[in-house]
This record gives structure tokens, sequence and C-alpha cells, in this order.
């Protein structure tokens, strides 16, 4: 009986996958699924509609990419200066804020992202709206910054302390030792702690959903509208009618979303499960 | 004499840049909160908090969308607390170490990453669709526990493996059951960390919009729900909908809707972790 | 009314040819001994020789460490407690045990020694009450705490919560009680009470007790067990078993006479 409770996990992971399928059964069937990741074109009602999630699919990794990109600099940074620099009581001030900052909702931080962000990316980058690739990834860059800096925080917090004496007493500072032994030991965590923070990067819906314009088409800048995959979803599933063609292509949408953060996910969590056991004696 | 020089320098700058990064984050938290306080107090009032929203949601107050938050968040807990603490409880004290254990708990820190919206099209298919709930408050609240349980299986299980093996070891030496360790020593002794865990998983979910749009959430309704199988108002959702769709955009209440979220969000999640602290203090392995 | 039952000339335990082993390491090999009823018998020996893995098959405590094998027979007053059918809960109700670091539960005094009694079903509050009172007695710690039984019993000192510990052990009557080092985490102080209260015990229990202290063994114990690992490739053994007097004063064995001079271990 709890051994069935132990299994939960397994059984709702597979029957997010099946039902999935199972929803998108139809437009894999009619449309086909090459053509719906390779089409070009995003047309969901018009009276002969096109479903090409090449739009989505780019305007997701713009998105996406861009956002690391400003993070990850800033974040691991962070996560070195708390981990092997911060006193403790700095230590444990900064995780609790950082704790906030992952707790406040996501339409919280599209809310900001309206009010904020947008004017700003409009103003500075004399534009004639705000509403684009750019905005999104700066709003989801802090939204995160959390993830990455707690769990990279967490794997050089892992390094044995003898590794940091060692180096130390031949002579290194601290910040020698940091980049010459803490990091290099902790590299496959942080490694993870990037790819867990691309993989809630992708799957953020209404705060990109906000701020991105949502205009499917292929982008030629950053600074041009896009729409996500998720933003897609949020946006159209309502308007759908149920068991229609377009229905089960958002949920096929759904199930392409779903496979892309399992993979990331699952090898994050090989990386950072084999650095556990490697500090395991 | 010279390289030694150059190092402690290149640590001075180092430290500055890497302190600044933690300082530039820890800033963008706080003008977060201070933001949306300043800007949504204003709007707190009494009638705010316990009014109907009026004139196309510009005026009036939040009272359905804080109903129905409340309610989706009770009914997540009443699926998820259940299957995640017994889950939990199996990993923790039960689970053979091998194969299958590894390979759930592989699936519990991957279901932790699943997008939300991903969430929302399951219970679409699952709970609205196929079991033909409907958009109600069971269908939105079976969607969040799902979502919720890998925080709560988590956090019961680090709670559980916190308690000393000595207590479970003293217990069965008693001629206690398994079983009855569990319940009457272990659980008990982790039951701070329990609760608190599942607090702050619960709170995210009440913060939670995209698992809840096809699931359980409506634009406007003035009833109060009077069953699990009405749909609702839901705060991050009224946000939301205030935000994009409402021409004119009402920002007194959205920004006071924001702050009741998010400050009853993190007043719940503060209370649960001083709570925990307090606990600890108390009880010293 | 629960009376106070004597278990006098109950709680023998015989050994034939015990052996346990962890995974692929055999920690002890080939045990056989007899243990007296109504008398304290202590296991002697340098750290890692085997003598907790020993006590634990006397509980089958072995049993939930998941690694452990244990063979050979032990009879307790004649009936094999490692038999299919017996059930080790039952076991543990007959043979209790105190542990090296006081280990209270997380409740009040009272709930502490009433865990055990409660365990087996007993919900009446006078024949609780009872039981605590005796127990409490019998591990000479009534007279401190009669006032705040309702005191969380990780309030007291060390030694008081491991007289908790023994008194919680005490409740369910057994006819055995097994310590493992009972006092090594104590001052002297409260090391002195607990071997008086051992002495005292063993009028209503057997007692077997481990203990690296051999002036402990020489004051507290009849019969003394002297076990033995003499390389890490070998499991451990016992070198002699006997009235605690003549092992400390003529030991039969070298090794004995050896270790108890202090030149090992
Ligand atoms: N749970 C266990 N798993 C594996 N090996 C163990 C375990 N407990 C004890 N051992 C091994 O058995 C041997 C005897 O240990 P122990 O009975 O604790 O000795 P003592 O109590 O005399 O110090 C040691 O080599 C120890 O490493
Ligand atoms: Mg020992």
């Amino acid at each position: 009986m709890i051994r069935l409770n132990g299994w939960s996990a397994i059984v709702i992971l597979a029957a997010i996958g099946i039902f999935l399928a199972y929803g998108g059964a139809r437009a894999l069937g009619e449309v086909g699924f090459w053509t719906l990741v390779t089409g070009s074109e995003w047309y969901p009602t018009i009276a002969a509609p096109r479903f090409g999630f090449v739009p989505l699919l780019i305007g997701s990794a713009a998105v996406t990419i861009t956002a690391i990109f400003l993070s990850m600099p800033v974040s691991l940074a962070a996560a070195v200066f708390i981990s092997e620099f911060a006193n403790k009581r700095f230590k444990e001030v900064a995780k609790s804020i950082i704790e906030f900052m992952a707790a406040v909702p996501s339409v919280v931080y599209g809310l900001i992202g309206i009010a904020v962000v947008v004017p700003w990316v409009k103003e500075a980058f004399n534009l004639d709206s705000g509403l684009n690739a750019m905005s999104g990834a700066i709003v989801l860059a802090f939204m995160i910054a959390p993830t990455i800096v707690s769990i990279s925080e967490d794997a050089l917090h892992a390094v044995p302390n003898d590794l940091r004496q060692g180096s130390l007493a031949l002579g290194n500072t601290r910040w020698q030792t940091t980049y010459k032994v803490v990091l290099p030991s902790a590299s496959s965590g942080v490694l993870a702690a990037v790819m867990l923070g691309m993989g809630r990067a992708i799957g953020e819906t209404m705060a990109v959903l906000m701020l991105t314009g949502n205009a499917a088409r292929i982008p030629g800048s950053l600074f041009e509208s896009v729409r996500t995959i998720t933003g897609t979803i949020a946006a159209e599933m309502g308007n759908v009618v149920q068991g229609g063609l377009h229905q089960s292509v958002l949920f096929t949408l759904g199930l392409v979303l779903f496979a892309i953060t399992f993979l990331i996910n699952l090898v994050a969590d090989l990386v950072l499960e084999k650095q556990r056991r490697r500090w395991r004696r | 004499m010279n390289r030694i020089k150059r190092a402690r320098t290149v640590q001075t700058v180092a430290v500055a840049i890497t302190g600044a990064a933690a300082a530039f984050i820890i800033a963008a938290a706080l003008f977060l909160f201070v933001y949306i306080v300043v800007r949504g107090a204003p709007a707190i009032s009494w009638e705010f908090l316990t009014d109907v929203p009026r004139k196309q949601m510009k005026e009036g107050g939040i009272l359905p969308a804080i109903v129905g938050t409340l309610a989706l968040t009770l009914g997540t807990a009443a699926f998820a607390l259940p299957i995640g603490v017994a889950a939990g409880i199996y990993l923790s004290e039960y689970a053979p170490r091998g194969r299958s254990t590894r390979l759930i708990r592989l699936a519990i820190s991957n279901m932790a990453g699943v997008p939300s919206i991903v969430y929302g099209l399951f219970g679409l298919a699952l709970f609205v669709i196929l079991l033909d709930l409907g958009k109600s408050i069971l269908a939105g609240a079976l969607t969040l526990a799902c979502l919720t349980l890998p925080v709560i299986i988590t956090a019961t299980e680090e709670a559980l493996r916190q308690i000393p093996s000595d207590l479970r070891q003293a217990s069965l030496a008693l001629g206690a059951t398994r079983w009855r360790t569990i319940y009457r020593i272990v659980l008990p002794a982790a039951a701070p960390g329990i609760v608190t865990g599942s607090i702050l998983g619960l709170s995210r979910a009440a913060g939670e919009t995209a698992p809840i749009l096809f699931t359980a959430a409506v634009y406007y309704k003035r009833q109060m729900p009077d069953s699990v199988f009405a749909d609702v108002m839901v705060l991050p959702y009224h946000i939301f909908i205030l935000a994009t769709q409402v021409t004119g955009r009402p920002d007194d209440i959205i920004w006071g809707t924001a702050l009741v979220l998010v400050g009853g969000v993190t007043a719940i999640s503060v209370a649960a972790a001083t709570w925990r602290s307090i606990q600890r203090r108390k009880v010293r392995w | 009314m629960v009376t106070a039952q004597s278990h006098a000339g109950k709680g023998s335990f015989d050994l034939h040819d015990v052996s346990v082993t962890y995974g692929s390491e055999t920690a002890i090999a080939g045990v056989s001994m007899h243990i007296e009823p109504n008398a304290v018998t202590a296991l002697i020996g340098p750290s890692g020789c085997g003598k907790s893995t020993l006590l634990r098959c006397l509980n089958r405590m072995n049993d939930e460490l998941g690694n452990a094998k244990v063979a050979g027979r032990i009879l307790l007053d004649g009936v094999d407690v490692y038999d299919k059918e017996y059930d080790p809960v039952e076991l543990r109700t007959k043979v209790g045990q105190v542990f090296q670091k006081p280990n209270p539960f997380p409740m009040t005094i009272y709930d502490n020694v009433a865990y055990g009694p409660r365990t087996q079903g007993i919900r009446k509050r006078s024949d609780l009450d009872a039981l605590v009172e005796r127990s409490l007695t019998r591990a000479a710690l009534w007279g401190e705490v009669k006032k705040d039984l309702k005191k969380h019993a990780f309030e007291l000192s060390g030694g008081q919560q491991q007289r908790v510990c023994i008194a919680r052990a005490l409740a369910t009557e057994p006819e055995v009680l097994l310590m493992d080092e009972p006092a090594s985490s104590l001052d002297p102080i409260s090391t002195q009470q607990i071997e008086d209260t051992i002495a005292e015990l063993k009028e209503y229990v057997t007692i077997v007790i481990v203990t690296h202290n051999m002036q402990q063994a020489a004051r507290i114990s009849d019969k003394t067990a002297f076990m033995l690992r003499e390389s890490m490739e070998e499991p451990a053994f016992l070198v002699e078993v006997g009235e605690t007097r003549t092992m400390f004063t003529n030991p039969g064995d070298k090794r004995t006479e050896a270790y108890i001079t202090g030149r090992f271990g």
C-alpha cells in the first residue's frame, strides 16, 4: 500500500507522457509529427490552418538562450561569493532572500515586467514596442537566478573542506583555491544548475506570455515579438473546439515541451547524482 | 613577493566582482518585494478584501479570487499531503537500496522540473475531459496536487532522515513493530519538517496560473463556489486577466491583488519556516 | 492491576556456535556460551571485536540492520529465538535493550516509560501509572522525577536520560536486559549511579552488559566473557567465559590476562 505511494512519481510521470500523446493522437495522425515540427508557419485558426512549430520553437529558444546568457554569469558569480567568501550570517540572509525570489508567482514577474522592464527596453533600444523577446528574456533571467544560484551553491558547498585547506596550505589565496580547486571539483554540479535553470526557462509560461508580444513569426532579432511554446499553449488552449484538430496539435506541442524538459532534467539529475556519489567517499 | 602581491590584488578584485553579483541579485529580490508593497498597499482596504469585483472588474474587491485560491490550495493539500507523505515514508523507511528506488528518486526530481503548463495540459486531458470533472475546483486541485507532490515527498523524506536511527532502534527494541515505530516516534518527531516543507510547496501551488488555466480558473464570477465541481476565480489568474485583457488597466486593483497574493504566500512561508526553526531549537538531536 | 512479575529463574540464554556475517565480512564466529539467569554477565574485549554484534543477536536487533546474517542456535529458556515461527517483536518484549547513548523519545518522561506497555496494549491509566512508578523506582530515578513526570525527557541530564531509558526498557517487564556500554557517554557520578542501579536490578532481570571498562566489569558482573579479534581477516571469537572473580584474578587464557592487565586493546 505504502509502496504504491512510493511509486506515485513514476506513475504520474508516465501518465503525463501518455495523456499528452493521447491528446495529440489526432494531430499526429492527421498532420504528422514531422510536418508539425518542421513546419515554418503557425496559422492555427484560418480556414486551411497551418500548424508549424518552428516559429514557436525558435521563439522559445531565443528567449531561453538569451535568459541563460544574461543570468548565468551573475548567478554563478553570486553562488561563488555566497559559498566561498560570505560569512555565515550573510549566507543565511542571502539564501532566504533568494528563496523568496523563487517563491514569487510567475504572473507577478510578468506584471513587474510590464510595469518596469517593457518600458525600459522600449526606451533603451528605441523601439516601437517593448513587448519582445528581450523583455521576456530579461525577466526570465531574474526568474531562473534562484535555481542557478542555489543549485550551484550547493555543488560548491559540497566540495570537501580538505581540498580547500590543501590548496590554501600550498600558498594559494582563497580566490586561487576557488578557481583552481573548488570550481573544477564542482563543475558538473554547476553545469547541472545551469541546465536546470534552462529547463525552468523553457517551461516558464505566464511571464513570457505577458511580455513577449506573442507574434507567431520567425523573429529577425531579439527585439521582435516572439511567441513561445508555452505561450502558445496558454493563449490558445482556452479557445479551441474540444476534440478538434487545433486542440490535438496543442497537446502535441505540450508533448514536445515535455520531452525537451524531461531530457534536460534527466541529464541534469544524473550529473548531480554522480557528483553526490563522488563526495560520499 | 610580487607574485603574492598580484595574487592578493586579483583576489580582492574577484571578491568585489562576485560580491557585486550577489548584491545585485539580492537587491533585485528586495526591489521586487518593495515594489509590490509600495504599489499594492494603496489598494488594500477592508472593502477590497471582502467585496466582489464591480464595473468590469475595474472597481470593487477580490473576495471571490481569495476564496477560490484558498479552496484550490486546501484541495491540493487534501490530495497531495497523504500521497506525498506516504511516499516520503516509503522512501525513507521502507524502500530497499537498489535500482527501483533510484528510479523513483529520479522520477521525483524530474517531476519537479516538469513545466507547470504541462501539468495544466495533463490535468485538462485526464481530470477535465476523461474523468469529466469539467473546469472545477476538484480538477484544479488534482492538477496542482501532481505539481506539488515532489516537493512534499522530498520534504517528508528529508525530515525523516534527520531523525536519528537511535530512536527507531529504541522503539523496535521495546517490541514495537516497524509501523508503530514510524507513526508513534518517527513521524511526530519529523512533523515540523514535514509540515513546513509541505506548506512551502503548497504556497507555491497557490501562486501558479498555468496549471489552472484550463482546469479551474474563470475570468469572472461573483458567486462563491458552492461545491467542488464549481469553477472559481483565482488570484494569480485575476492578475493575469486584469493586466492583459482588461482595457484601461486598473492598476490599483492589479497591484493590490499582487500584494495580497505575494504577501499571503510569503507570510505563510515565513511563519512556517520560523515555526520549524523554533521546533528545531527545542529538540536537539 | 498488573502484578509485579518475578522472572526468577527465567531469562537464561544458551548460544551454540553463533556467527554473524555483515555482507561478506564475518564479524564473529563460533560463539558458544551459557548466560545465567538473574546474574550480570559482562562482555569485554577490544573495540571492534563484536561485542555489540553478539549483544544484538540476543534480541534480534541484527535483523533490523538489513545486512546482517546470523547463524547458529540461540535459545532463550530452551526456545530457539531464531526459529522461523518466532516473532522478533515478541522476543523484544522479553529481552530489553539500553543503548550506548541515551536515546529517550522526544516526549515526556511518563510517555517514554509508558511507551512499551502501551505498545503491548495496556491502556488503563492506573496500570500504566503503577508500571511507570515501579520502573522508575527500579531505575533509581523515581525520587528525582516523581514531581515532574510530565517534563520533556530532553530536559533531563545525560545520566537521568539514561536512567529513563533503563526504566523504559524495564517497563515491559523483560526477563533479560541488554546494555551496550550504557555509561560510556556519562560522567563519573552518573556512571556510579547506573552501576548501583544495575546491582539492584539483577534481582528482577538477567543482565548482559557490554563494557570496555575493565574495572566496571570487575565491579558489577558475576560472569565475564572475553572476546577477541586477532586480525581483520578473521572473525572475532569468544576466548573464555567464567566467574568474574576468577577471570580477573586467575585467568585461564594468556590473552585474557594480557588484555586485563592492559597490554593491548
Ligand atoms: N551494521 C554493520 N554493518 C557492517 N559491519 C558492521 C556493522 N556493525 C558492526 N560491523 C562490523 O562488525 C565488527 C564488530 O563490530 P561491533 O560489534 O560494533 O564491535 P564492538 O561493539 O566490540 O566494538 C566490526 O568490524 C564492525 O565494522
Ligand atoms: Mg560496540
